[in-house]
C-alpha cells in the first residue's frame, strides 16, 4: 500500500527543501524477514546535508529501513530487500556494488554504544587503518585527532588517548563511536536510536553535535523522542506498521502535519 | 532375617506411614484442605521420613559397626599363644576362624558334633561342604568359630529387632505431630536441603580423600627415594621389585617422563589449535544456522569416542602409514627405503591426540567466540569492514583471554591423556628433541608400574603415587588458572 502518490510528495515539499538535492532515493522498499513482511513499498529520499529523522511506534519499520540504506540487514538471517536504493546514482543492491565499500560511504552508529575493546586511538583509527586512508602514523594521527574534534570529544581524551575506549563514560562512548563513523570520512551517518542509552546531559552534547555534522554529512537518525526529531532535523519521516504514512520538512510535521496519524501519534493518542 | 529383607519392611512401614499421615492431615483439617498449613502430602511424606530415616541410618551404623565389634571380640577370645606372634599371624588366625564358621553354618548338628570330639577331620568335612580351609584348623578355632557364628546370630536378631522398633516409633512420633497449622512442608523441605548438602559433600569429601591418599603413598615413596633424585633426576630405571627386597635399586627421575609429556602435549596443540580454532571460527562466524545446527554436533561426536579408539587408530593405521611414508620418501631422495619415523613416535602420539583434541578447541572457543557481543560485530561491519577483518581485528582480540583459557583447558587434557599415548608414543624414557623418535610419558609409566602382581611396599609401585600427584598438580594449576582467565574474561561483557 502507497500511502502517498509521488505527486502527493512532490507537494509536501517544503519550499526551503525544493533546492535540496537528494543524496539517497529509496524507491518501492520492502523488506521481508523470512515469511513476514516489514516494510510496505517505502519511497521515501534522503537530501544531502540535511538530518532527516524517522519516527513511529516501536515495530513500524523505521529501524529496518535505516539498516537497508547501508545493507547491515545482510547480516540478519533470512531477510529479503526489494525495491531500489540509490546512492549518488548508483543503484546499492546492484551485484556489481561492493558492500564494503557501500559502508564506507555510508557509517553507521548503533543504539548502544559499541565501541571497541581497544584502546580510544585505536577505535577511531579501525575505520582509517582498514581502508587505508592513512600512509603515515602522522596521517594517522591526524585523522584521528579531527576526528574525534568533529566528534567533540578530542578535549576530553586527548591525554588518554592509549586508554581503552570501553573505560569512557557512555555519552562519551557513544560519541567516540560517532568519531570512529566519521573517521572513515563517509557520505551519509546513519543512527540507530543513538541517544537511547544515554542521560538528558550526554543526550543534549550528542544533539549538539548532529547539529554540527550536518554541515559535512548526510544524516538519518532513527528516534523515539518527539523533541529529538524535532531539535535535530530539518526533515521527518513518519512510519506506521511498515508504510511510510508521511514525510515533510520538521517545522510543518510538528505543527500541521497533513496525515492524521502523524497528527494523533505526535499527539501521544498512539504509539 | 537379611539386611534385604529388613529393607523391604522398612519401606513397607515407610509406604503405611505415608498413607496415614496424608489420612490423618485430612480428618484433622475437617474437609476444609485450604486450612492445612502444608499440603496432605507433605504430612504423608513428613510421617515417612520420620518412619524411615532414622531407621535407615542406624541400620547403616550398625552394619558398619557390629562386625567390627565381633570381630574384636573373637580376637581377644584367641588363646594367648596365638595373640602373642604378632598381628599378622592373629589377622590370619582371625580369617580362618571365619571360614570355619562360615563352613559351620553348611553343616548339620551331627557333623559339627563330630567334628568337636575329633572322631571326622575338620578340614574334610568343610571342604566337602564348598568352604577351602588354607591349613589343618586348630581345636581352639571351633569354639571361636562358635562363638563368631553366635554373635552374629545375636547381633542380627537384636539389629532387625531394634530397627523395626525405631521405625514404627518414629512413624507413630510423627503422626502424633500431625495438624491443621502443623508446617510439614517446612521441614521435609529440609530433609530435601540435608540430602542435598549430603550428596555435595560426599563428591567434595572423595576428591579430598582421593588427594590425600595419594600424598600419603607419594610421602612413603619419598621416604625410600629423596625428593631431588625424582624432581630432577635424568634418568628414568626402576628395574624390577626384587620380592621382599625393599630397597631403592632403580633411578626415578621424573625429567624424561615430564619432557615426554610436555612434547607429546605441543606436539597435539599445534595439530589442533589451528584446525580446532579455524573451525570454530568457521562455525560461529561464517556458517549458516542450518549447517551450523548439523555440523557442530557431528565434530562434536569426535569428543565422544572413547581414547582407547584413538589409540589403536594410532596403533594400526597412523603409525605404520607414517613409518612406511617415510621409508618411500627416504627411498626417493637417498635410495635407501629405511624409514626415519618410528611407528611409535612423538609424532605420531601427538598427531592422533591432535586429533581428539579438536572438538575440545573448536567448542570451547565456539562458545566464547559466539560470546562476543552482536554490537561490536555490527559495529566493524557497519565501518565497511569484511567479515575476516572483522573476526581477525574485533572479535578475536576480543575473544583472546576466553581463547587462551579454553586452550589451557585443552593442554591439560592433553597432559593428563593416557591411552593414546600408551599405545603410541613407545616405552622409551629418554630426554631427546627428535619428534620423530619414541618418548614416554607420566602416564604411560604409571601404568606400567601398576600392571601385574603388585605389592605396594616397593619404590616401583609407590613411585605411580608421585608420578600421578605430580601430573595432579600440573593439570590443577592449568584448569584453576584457565578458569581464571576465563572467568575474568566473562566480567567483561556483563
Amino acid at each position: 500500500m502507497n500511502i502517498m502518490s509521488e505527486a502527493a510528495v512532490e507537494k509536501a515539499l517544503d519550499q526551503k527543501m525544493n533546492t535540496v538535492p537528494y543524496k539517497m532515493i529509496g524507491n518501492d522498499v520492502s523488506v521481508y524477514y523470512g515469511e513476514k513482511r516489514a516494510l510496505f513499498d517505502v519511497n521515501l529520499n534522503i537530501r544531502e546535508n540535511t538530518v532527516t529523522a524517522l519516527i513511529g511506534p516501536s515495530g513500524c519499520g523505521k529501524s529496518t529501513f535505516l539498516r537497508t540504506l547501508n545493507r547491515m540487514n545482510d547480516t540478519i538471517e533470512n531477510c529479503r530487500v526489494t525495491g531500489k536504493i540509490t546512492l549518488d546514482e548508483d543503484d546499492i543492491y546492484d551485484p556489481s556494488i561492493d558492500v564494503v565499500e557501500l559502508r564506507a560511504r555510508v557509517g553507521m552508529v548503533f543504539q548502544k554504544p559499541n565501541p571497541f575493546p581497544k584502546s580510544i586511538y585505536d577505535n577511531v583509527s579501525y575505520g582509517p587503518r582498514i581502508h587505508g586512508l592513512a600512509r603515515t602514523k602522522a596521517e594517522l594521527d591526524e585523522v584521528v585527532e579531527t576526528s574525534l574534534q568533529k566528534a567533540g570529544l578530542w578535549n576530553e581524551v586527548k591525554d588518554r588517548l592509549q586508554e581503552p575506549g570501553t573505560g569512557l563514560s557512555g555519552g562519551q562512548q557513544q560519541r567516540l563511536c560517532i568519531a570512529r563513523a566519521v573517521a572513515v570520512s563517509p557520505e551519509v551517518i546513519l543512527m540507530d536510536e543513538p541517544c537511547s542509552a544515554l542521560d538528558p546531559i550526554a543526550t543534549a552534547k550528542v544533539e549538539e553535535l548532529i547539529h554540527e555534522l550536518r554541515a559535512n554529512f548526510t544524516i538519518v537518525i532513527v528516534t523515539h523522542s518527539m523533541q529529538q526529531a524535532a531539535r535535530v532535523s530539518q526533515r521527518t519521516a513518519m512510519f506506521h506498521l511498515g508504510n511510510l504514512v508521511e514525510e515533510n520538512d520538521t517545522d510543518k510535521m510538528f505543527t500541521n502535519p497533513d496525515d492524521q496519524r502523524t497528527q494523533d501519534y505526535i499527539m501521544g493518542r498512539f504509539g | 532375617m537379611s539386611t534385604s529383607l529388613l529393607l523391604l519392611i522398612i519401606a513397607l512401614i515407610g509406604f503405611i506411614a505415608f498413607l496415614a499421615g496424608r489420612a490423618r492431615s485430612f480428618t484433622r483439617s475437617a474437609g476444609k484442605l485450604a486450612s492445612l498449613h502444608s499440603l496432605p502430602g507433605y504430612h504423608g511424606s513428613y510421617v515417612a521420613i520420620w518412619a524411615m530415616l532414622p531407621a535407615l541410618l542406624l541400620l547403616a551404623v550398625w552394619l558398619i559397626v557390629a562386625p567390627i565389634y565381633i570381630d574384636y571380640t573373637v580376637r581377644s577370645s584367641l588363646p594367648e599363644p596365638v595373640q602373642n606372634q604378632g598381628a599378622a599371624t592373629v589377622q590370619l588366625a582371625l580369617g580362618q576362624v571365619k571360614s570355619v564358621a562360615a563352613g559351620f553354618g553348611r553343616l548339620n548338628a551331627d557333623e559339627i558334633a563330630a567334628i568337636e570330639n575329633g572322631s571326622t577331620n575338620m578340614r574334610e568335612a568343610l571342604a566337602a561342604k564348598g568352604v577351602a580351609l588354607a591349613g589343618e584348623g586348630e581345636p581352639y578355632m571351633i569354639q571361636s568359630a562358635q562363638q563368631f557364628n553366635a554373635m552374629r546370630q545375636y547381633s542380627r536378631w537384636l539389629m532387625s529387632a531394634i530397627v523395626l522398633l525405631v521405625s514404627v516409633a518414629g512413624g507413630l512420633f510423627a503422626i502424633r505431630n500431625i495438624d491443621v497449622r502443623f508446617r510439614a512442608r517446612n521441614r521435609v523441605e529440609r530433609v530435601m536441603l540435608g540430602s542435598l548438602i549430603v550428596a555435595s559433600s560426599i563428591a567434595i569429601l572423595t576428591t579430598v580423600g582421593i588427594v590425600a591418599s595419594m600424598l600419603s603413598e607419594a610421602g612413603r615413596f619419598f621416604t625410600m627415594v629423596p625428593p631431588f633424585e625424582f624432581f630432577f633426576g635424568t634418568v628414568w630405571d626402576p628395574r624390577f621389585a626384587g620380592a621382599g627386597s625393599g630397597g631403592a635399586s632403580g633411578q626415578f627421575g621424573l625429567l624424561p617422563l615430564l619432557a615426554g609429556t610436555l612434547y607429546i602435549a605441543f606436539v597435539a596443540m599445534l595439530f589442533a589449535v589451528p584446525i580446532g580454532l579455524f573451525a570454530a571460527i568457521y562455525m560461529a562466524e561464517y556458517a549458516s544456522p542450518r549447517l551450523r545446527s548439523t555440523a557442530k554436533p557431528l565434530l562434536e561426536v569426535l569428543a565422544g569416542i572413547p581414547t582407547i579408539v584413538y589409540g589403536f587408530f594410532a596403533l594400526v593405521t597412523v603409525g605404520p602409514f607414517l613409518r612406511d611414508i617415510s621409508a618411500q620418501l627416504n627411498g626417493l631422495v637417498t635410495g635407501n627405503y629405511q624409514n626415519f619415523i618410528q611407528a611409535q613416535s612423538v609424532i605420531t602420539a601427538g598427531i592422533v591426540m591432535g586429533i581428539m583434541l579438536i572438538p575440545f578447541v573448536s567448542s570451547l572457543s565456539d562458545d566464547i567466540i559466539t560470546q562476543v557481543p552482536r554490537a561490536l560485530r555490527d559495529g566493524s561491519l557497519g565501518l565497511g569492514a569484511t567479515r575476516s577483518e572483522t573476526v581477525k581485528k574485533v572479535i578475536l582480540p576480543a575473544a583472546l583471554p576466553g581463547i587462551v583459557g579454553a586452550l589451557l583447558l585443552t593442554a591439560s587434557r592433553a597432559v593428563g591423556e593416557t591411552m593414546i599415548v600408551v599405545l603410541a608414543a613407545g616405552v622409551a624414557a629418554r630426554m631427546q628433541l627428535n619428534p620423530l623418535e619414541p618418548m614416554t610419558t607420566v602416564t604411560v609409566k604409571i601404568v606400567n608400574q601398576l600392571t601385574g602382581d603388585l605389592e605396594f611396599t616397593s619404590p616401583q609401585t609407590l613411585v605411580a603415587f608421585a608420578l600421578g600427584i605430580t601430573l595432579f598438580v600440573i593439570t590443577l594449576g592449568l584448569n584453576i588458572y584457565a578458569l581464571y582467565i576465563v572467568r575474568k574474561y566473562r566480567e567483561q561483557y556483563e
